[in-house]
């Protein structure tokens, strides 16, 4: 069975299947249908819903509903994301589960409001101060706007951390056919919770019953209690020890931003989502996410429909960076041909995406730093890109199958 | 404010104060203090909101509930907690520099009257930063930045809360033997309360200013601001109003995937890409939306692109389709199969596609565009002549339907039942009688 839907619909379905129960935001195009849809839907699930007065409002009221226990989402554009920059560093401290859908507009400023674009790539990955991992996920279909919004609150759940689902004007707003089968329910689970206070503690010293805040193990985030909860809950965006209070002592400044890291660097390899599909001795291999994956995968068929071989990886998580399954692609099939003095069969890399050059950057940076590693001869690293509004066309892929075997 | 109290002597924990000697900021948390034994607020069940400034670390001396913001937002993160837990009692302590900074939240809780209890810590500049000055710095006010005194004039926060809605507010100073009290009557109070409390900075205010506790009044007189109660008016509180309002559809069925089970046939064996251009309000969006969901119905896929100027009721409506017995991955249209032009302003926005015609492809137009000179084979319908009633007005879905008919790439039938199954009423039956007339429509070949 099939349906007629677009992406901005399949999100609000995997926002309201994953539990969500609060929403903020305020209008910009392209992402005020999900406004819309979530005015609607939560309050018949039990949720609340607002629009906001600003969108630093809209974060800050999501951030503080998080703590108070909510599955928050918002939704944004471009503009909207630099009004978020302060408070996504706040998320990021507080340890808060959030998700944020970023419908990218071409361009800087006000930009093209309603073309498509994938400009955020790095803004989303570098958008506030201080510089800590952030986990981003990229549709490229809409039967993948509803399982990944799901698994954005997992792993927002997850790690508590703010999770981006970054998609685009032509993915959110276009009208598509999914198989329902198609649909993927990864589960959602719940972060994990404080166990209950030791019965009968009269004399109240919330900070011997619980810490709020644990960076042991490092790479673990801190059960969770509520406001309004059994426990007394200290949140702060400043630097803080374990029970909520500001620090500036260098060893628990230190663990404090080495947990913020590594609760996220070290669980990377965990976080690769990527649709790989690769071709022996393919000696192309094409990378890219969202809506320029769809004319990635059409050209991958065409090619190969002409005998020629082509390889392609389709990335969904984008941060962090799928650097096994890159790598995995560039040196795959043959595993080690270092008889060729290659990394695999692969000589060129070409990563399209409407930008330029957001992702190819770190595509760059993963192949060309594990050559010099290992003393090898990287594939080429290409990008195809484009900022007129226009997608990116199969036919810009097949020129470089065409002209390079 | 919730019902479950609590014997607490103190509300406090065993940190001393941060503050400069002398600093009314101290007073204020005391009488916070205060206030809380006397309601015997639930700790569990009541959250300090701080953000940024020397008043922002208050927080930490209390065994409530804590939340320590950034600079100017605790408004915004104390309605997020409110409106997901309203009978929590929400106390927010900012500065006069977070009354500036986030004044647009201010201005908007006290609009929404939703009830979080708000304590201005206001010392007339930014004590943390080095003495800056800040809204409520008084005009003359020497501070850092105001070095041969403040040429602007002082933000009223009081009056500007309460002419836009706050059910209570009050001005006092830390120096008031009555503020505990009236921090009670606030918390107790369902409405969005506001206490603008006047105090000194003894770092800066005070030096720079030769300021005193007595000047606390003499300069609130100079400037004709009010003390004591300046609002008291209990109106729907937001959080619970919010609710309530959600109630009343608690239950009804949310978003669902919503199945179109193909009980039509079609032979298309190719991808097929069809534009429609129209006007805005020419009803060229929901028509598109009937053939591609007719597509899907008779086992087909189907992807529609819309695409309008931002002010949707005037100029160009243009809708790209396009359907396939497989998955369609791209979705641009470089050259369509078949454009439908329904009105000048669609014609230009589609000049894109007719340029790209070949011989292959079919362009359906109204009479207007007899003459268009293109390689594509032309029909045009002519529904006035065939003396249809509305034809200008519902012209998209006359001419997607006759189109459609022509190119049989699915039974209209499956338009029909698009439009029986997604419309509603009278709409409904106004748009199949409309595709049963298209049927009739006079074509000449061009
Ligand atoms: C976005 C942002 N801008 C600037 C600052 C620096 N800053 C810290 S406290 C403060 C002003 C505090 O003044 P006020 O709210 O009056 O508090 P006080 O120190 O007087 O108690 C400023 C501007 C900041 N923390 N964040
Ligand atoms: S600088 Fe001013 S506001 Fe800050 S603690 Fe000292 S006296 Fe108080
Ligand atoms: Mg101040």
């Amino acid at each position: 069975m099939r349906e007629f839907l677009d992406g901005a619909t399949a999100i609000a379905r995997g926002a309201l299947d994953a539990g969500c129960n609060f929403f903020a935001g305020y209008p910009i195009s392209p992402a005020t249908p999900l406004l819309l849809h979530m005015i609607r839907e939560l309050p018949k699930v039990g949720g609340v819903a607002i629009q906001a007065e600003d969108e630093i409002a809209s974060i800050s009221m999501c951030i503080g509903a998080a703590m108070t226990g909510a599955r928050a989402l918002t939704a944004t554009s471009g503009p909207g994301i630099s009004l978020y920059s302060e408070n996504i560093g706040l998320a990021i401290m507080g340890e808060v589960p959030l998700v944020i859908v970023d419908a990218q507009r071409m361009g800087p400023a006000t930009g093209g409001a309603t073309m498509p674009a994938q400009g955020d790539v790095q803004f989303v990955r570098w958008g506030t101060a201080g510089g800590y991992p952030i986990i981003a996920l990229a549709p490229s279909s809409v039967a993948e706007c509803y399982s990944l919004t799901r698994r954005a609150f997992d792993l927002a759940e997850r790690f508590r951390a703010p999770v981006f689902l970054l998609t685009d004007k032509a993915m959110f707003l276009s009208m598509s056919t999914v198989e329902i089968e198609q649909y993927e329910h990864p589960a959602v689970r719940a972060r994990a919770q404080a166990q209950a206070a030791p019965a009968g503690d009269p004399d109240l010293r919330p900070e011997e019953s619980f810490w709020p805040w644990r960076f042991d193990p490092i790479d673990q985030p801190p059960p969770f209690s509520p406001f309004g909860g059994e426990h007394i809950m200290r949140f702060t965006g400043s630097s803080h020890d374990e029970h909520g209070f500001l620090t500036k002592d260098p060893a628990r400044v230190g663990q404090l931003n080495e947990h913020l890291w590594r609760k996220i660097a070290d669980h990377a390899p965990e976080l690769e989502l990527v649709r790989a599909d690769l071709q022996p001795d393919a000696r192309t291999l094409f990378v890219s996410y969202g809506i320029t994956a769809r004319a990635m995968e059409e050209a991958v068929l065409v090619a190969r429909a002409a005998g020629q071989r082509v390889s392609a990886l389709t990335v969904q998580s984008l941060w962090p960076v799928s650097k096994g399954a890159i790598l995995a692609a560039v040196g795959q099939v043959t595993g080690t041909s270092e008889s060729a003095g290659h990394l695999g069969p692969v000589e060129r890399v070409v990563v399209a995406e409407l930008n330029l050059g957001d992702f190819r950057r770190e595509v760059e940076r993963v192949i060309y730093g594990w050559a010099a590693q290992t003393r090898q001869i990287a594939p080429e690293v290409v990008g195809i890109n484009r900022v007129d509004g226009e997608l990116i066309t199969p036919g810009q892929f097949l020129q470089f199958v065409t002209s390079n075997e | 404010m919730t019902q479950t109290t609590i014997t607490l002597t103190t509300y406090r924990n065993e940190r001393e104060y941060p503050f400069c000697p002398g600093c009314g900021h101290g007073l204020i948390l005391n009488a916070l203090n205060h206030a809380l034994i006397k309601l015997a607020v639930d700790p569990k069940r009541t959250v300090l909101v701080t953000d940024i400034g020397c008043h922002g670390l208050s927080d930490q001396y209390f065994v409530t509930h804590a939340f320590h913001g950034l600079h100017g937002r605790s408004i915004a993160y104390a309605t997020g907690i409110k409106l997901v837990d309203p009978d929590l009692n929400v106390i927010v302590l900012i500065g006069d520099g977070g009354a500036g900074i986030g004044g647009a939240h201010l201005l908007n809780a006290a609009r929404r009257n939703i009830g979080l209890t708000v304590l201005v810590f206001d010392n007339f500049n930014f004590g943390m930063t080095g003495g800056e000055h800040s809204v409520t710095t008084p005009t003359g006010g020497v501070t850092a930045t105001t070095r041969f005194g403040n040429l602007e004039r002082p933000l009223d926060i009081c009056a500007t809360v309460a002419v836009n809605g706050a059910g209570f507010v009050w001005r006092g100073t830390a120096y008031d033997k009555d503020l505990a009290d009236v921090i009670v009557e606030a918390v107790q109070s369902q409405s969005f309360a506001l206490l603008d409390i006047w105090e000194l900075c003894t770092a800066y205010y005070v030096p720079n200013n030769k300021f005193s506790r007595n000047m606390l009044t003499t300069t609130r007189e100079a400037l004709g601001m009010a003390a004591g109660m300046i609002s008291r008016a209990e109106r729907p509180e937001y959080a619970h109003a919010l609710r309530d309002a959600g109630a009343i559809q608690a239950g009804q069925p949310a978003l669902r995937p919503d199945p179109l089970i193909p009980i039509f046939a079609s032979t298309l064996d190719r991808e097929f890409r069809l534009v429609i251009a129209g006007s805005a309000g020419g009803k060229v969006r929901s028509t598109a939306k009937i053939a591609g969901e007719a597509a899907v119905l008779s086992g087909l896929w189907a992807t529609q692109e819309d695409s309008y100027p931002v002010t949707v009721k005037t100029g160009h409506s243009l809708s790209e389709l396009i359907f396939s017995p497989q998955e369609i991955l791209y979705t641009g249209i470089p050259r369509p199969d078949a454009l439908v032009l329904v009105s000048e302003e669609g014609r230009r926005a589609a000049a894109r596609y007719l340029a790209a015609m070949s011989a292959e492809s079919w362009l359906f137009v109204t009479p207007e565009f007899a003459d268009l000179e293109t390689p594509a084979r032309k029909l045009v319908f002519d529904f006035e002549a065939a003396g249809m009633r509305g034809a200008r007005k519902q012209a998209a879905l006359l001419m997607l339907s006759a189109a459609l008919r022509r190119l049989r790439l699915f039974p209209i039938e499956a338009c029909e039942e698009a439009i029986r199954r997604g419309q509603r009423g009278a709409i409904a039956e106004e748009n199949l009688a409309l595709l049963a007339q298209s049927a009739g429509v006079y074509v000449t070949c061009a």
